[in-house]
């Protein structure tokens, strides 16, 4: 299964948001344990703690519907004193981000930066690690340390020498400048995650199919590929939500401008002077859309992707 | 706009045409080798394009940026350790350390502890509010660091004295008869740095949580039985039974948070850019580079991120051989 980006002590510990589901799905089965019913002081603890971390988000949520002069004369918390102010919630706020502030541009490009950003490196990757994983050639050992080494190498110190390459070669700005950023990125650990993910596959199976006269492409597409949906799966919803949400690379590589992304637009709306709040919730909450969507309906995928990727960059 | 979208379209689907054209050559390629040699080529053709990106986007630049460390600020000419010692000289640079130890002290201690504490409470709930508990903590864990900075800055605005603040903490400050308070200027105690750990924090204990969660629910029940026959309390069982057992977990994530707090650059960048006393390493870098134009100070800022992360790559590369033995 899916080792950690930092490589855990125990073999026995890895794994775990798995063998949390496994176990859950086990009391499922069984009917439980025993029905828990829950102690009321955790529950007031919890709710407690849950309501803390709920009340930023849902100021944001609230004001992104109130109206310029609402949301700049009044906390979003009088909708609730003075229920009179719901009749002047509105859209119009999404509409303009989308519209004046080009947000709905922006998106487009997040999409165009993000989907090959995350394709990419999993192809690339998944034949790496099929040869690391069923193939022998001199050097192998050698060539996996040196991926591990450079898990957790920071992305900085890449930016200067590639911004130079890139504009002898002149692709600086261009989409393609920041899907070549994450695919060198996010490769070792893509790599890494794969190869340990493809390492516990029955060999018996690649064996079977090479006396059946398959040869490795027909393996790797045919067999590895389907069987490795699991962790092909974790990293790309990792992969993706990191791309979209990263501000660093698409700053430096892609810029401000025609192709910048939503994290640069919406970064832009908060600098300028006079951008009502209004407007920046709206930003802030458009630019979350995807990201909220794809977490709450691939939680599973992203958890284990996580513990898997959480030290990239 | 559809122009915009047609562009991107044609330019994502190129891309990725591109690549598997790639791949089915380089199989085409092999399979056109005698015998022998086949087998021999394929394994560093299915491997090449993966080490070709990290030499060209990781492996040549660390090179290369450690070279330029050594020379001036527009990299023509080598002026020997004369960036480290401006750096070390500097109280701007040497308070930037400060705050990004500041940074790595307080995250991940506070991560580990509020997941921790998280995940006992959550383990005693019914199992669907510990669903919805869970989720709520986590959801920031998704979105980015701009967006989080969106709902922060807007926590933390400040009005004018007098005038209605829509601020939230302010909002309390001023219902409790205080002043308003632009909190990212409070520098005593690095307060406003403690408010953009608490950012952090927001969106990574989540992390901490559900790894440290799925341990502790890891951890045998007949171990935390055997305890209770014993006459041990629910303290004494945390501590004596609970920790040992999910230590690995503890210091993997100790681990991860402490290299990406190490790393730590958008939301201080978006939130203060490294004013008022906030700055940290990553910022620095990115304003040496960006807005001064200090080639060479930019380098020297990154070969001691580098140096600094030496050990956790060493201990990487430890584990690692020890699982794989």
């Amino acid at each position: 299964m899916t080792g950690p980006g930092v490589i855990l002590r125990e073999p026995s510990s890895a794994n775990l948001a798995a063998r949390l589901l496994a176990r859950r799905s086990a009391n499922a089965a069984s009917g439980g344990e025993e029905p828990r019913a829950g102690s009321k002081p955790a529950t007031a603890a919890v709710a407690f703690i849950c309501f803390l971390w709920a009340v930023p988000a849902i100021g944001v949520l609230i004001t992104s519907f109130r109206s310029l002069d609402d949301a700049n004369s009044s906390g979003w918390w009088t909708v609730f004193t003075h229920p009179s102010k719901l009749g002047h919630l509105t859209i119009s706020n999404y509409h303009d981000v989308i519209k004046q502030a080009s947000l709905g541009r922006s998106f487009v490009n997040s999409l165009a930066i993000a989907l090959p950003a995350t394709f990419l490196p999993i192809l690339i990757a998944a034949f790496a690690a099929y040869a690391f994983t069923f193939m022998s050639f001199p050097g192998k050992d050698t060539l996996f340390v040196v991926i591990v080494s450079l898990l957790v190498v920071p992305n900085y110190v890449a930016l200067v020498p590639l911004l130079k390459i890139y504009g002898d070669i002149g692709i600086a700005g261009t989409f393609p400048a920041a899907w070549l950023a994450h695919i060198g990125f996010g490769m070792s650990l893509a790599v890494y995650i794969i190869r340990n993910y493809m390492a516990t596959l029955p060999r018996e199976v690649i064996e079977s199919a090479k006396v059946d006269g398959a040869s490795h492409f027909q393996t790797f597409y045919k067999l590895i590929l389907p069987m490795s949906t699991p962790v092909l799966a974790s990293f790309a919803i990792f992969q993706f939500l990191w791309v979209w949400n990263d501000l660093l690379v698409a700053l430096i590589f892609v810029g401000p401008g025609e192709k910048q992304p939503l994290t640069i637009a919406v970064n832009n709306l908060i600098g300028q002077q006079g951008t009502g709040w209004e407007l920046v919730t709206a930003g802030g909450l458009f630019s979350m859309i995807v990201p909220v969507i794809v977490f709450l309906s691939l939680q599973r995928f992203f958890v284990r992707g996580l513990t898997a990727g959480a030290v990239k960059g | 706009m559809v122009g915009n979208v047609i562009g991107a379209v044609v330019t994502v689907v190129a891309g990725i045409g591109a690549a598997l054209l790639l791949y089915w050559i380089f199989n085409k390629f092999a399979e056109s080798l005698p015998g022998v040699w086949e087998d021999r080529v394929k394994p560093y053709l299915y491997v090449l394009p993966a080490f070709a990106a990290i030499a060209v986007f990781l492996i040549y630049p660390t090179v290369q940026t450690i070279i330029d460390s050594f020379k001036n600020d527009d990299s023509s000419k080598f002026v020997g350790w004369k960036n480290f010692s401006t750096l070390f000289q500097s109280s701007d640079f040497l308070q930037t350390l400060y705050n990004n130890l500041l940074w790595m002290i307080v995250v991940p201690a506070v991560s580990i502890i509020l997941g921790l504490l998280i995940a006992i409470l959550a383990d005693r709930l019914s199992p669907r509010s510990e669903k919805t508990a869970k989720t709520i903590v986590f959801l920031p864990m998704a979105i980015s660091a701009v967006g989080a900075a969106t709902v922060w800055r807007f926590m933390f605005a400040a009005n004018p004295p007098g005038e209605a603040q829509v601020g939230l903490q302010n909002a309390i400050v001023t219902g409790l008869g205080g002043s308003p308070v632009a909190w990212m200027q409070q520098t005593t105690l690095h307060f406003n740095s403690l408010l953009l750990m608490v950012i952090l924090l927001w969106g990574q204990v989540g992390f901490s949580m559900v790894l440290l969660s799925a341990a502790i629910k890891g951890v045998p029940t007949e171990t935390l039985e055997a305890a209770r026959i014993d006459g041990a309390n629910e303290v004494q069982i945390f501590r004596r039974v609970i920790i040992p057992q999910i230590s690995g977990t503890i210091i993997t994530v100790f681990v991860t948070v402490l290299i990406s707090v190490m790393k730590i650059f958008d939301i201080v960048y978006v939130m203060t850019d490294g004013n008022f006393n906030t700055n940290v390493i990553g910022v620095d870098f990115v304003n040496q580079l960006f807005t001064n134009f200090q080639n060479g100070l930019a380098s020297a800022i990154v070969v001691i991120l580098l140096v600094a992360v030496i050990p956790i790559v060493i201990y990487q590369i430890r584990t690692f051989k020890a699982q794989e033995a």
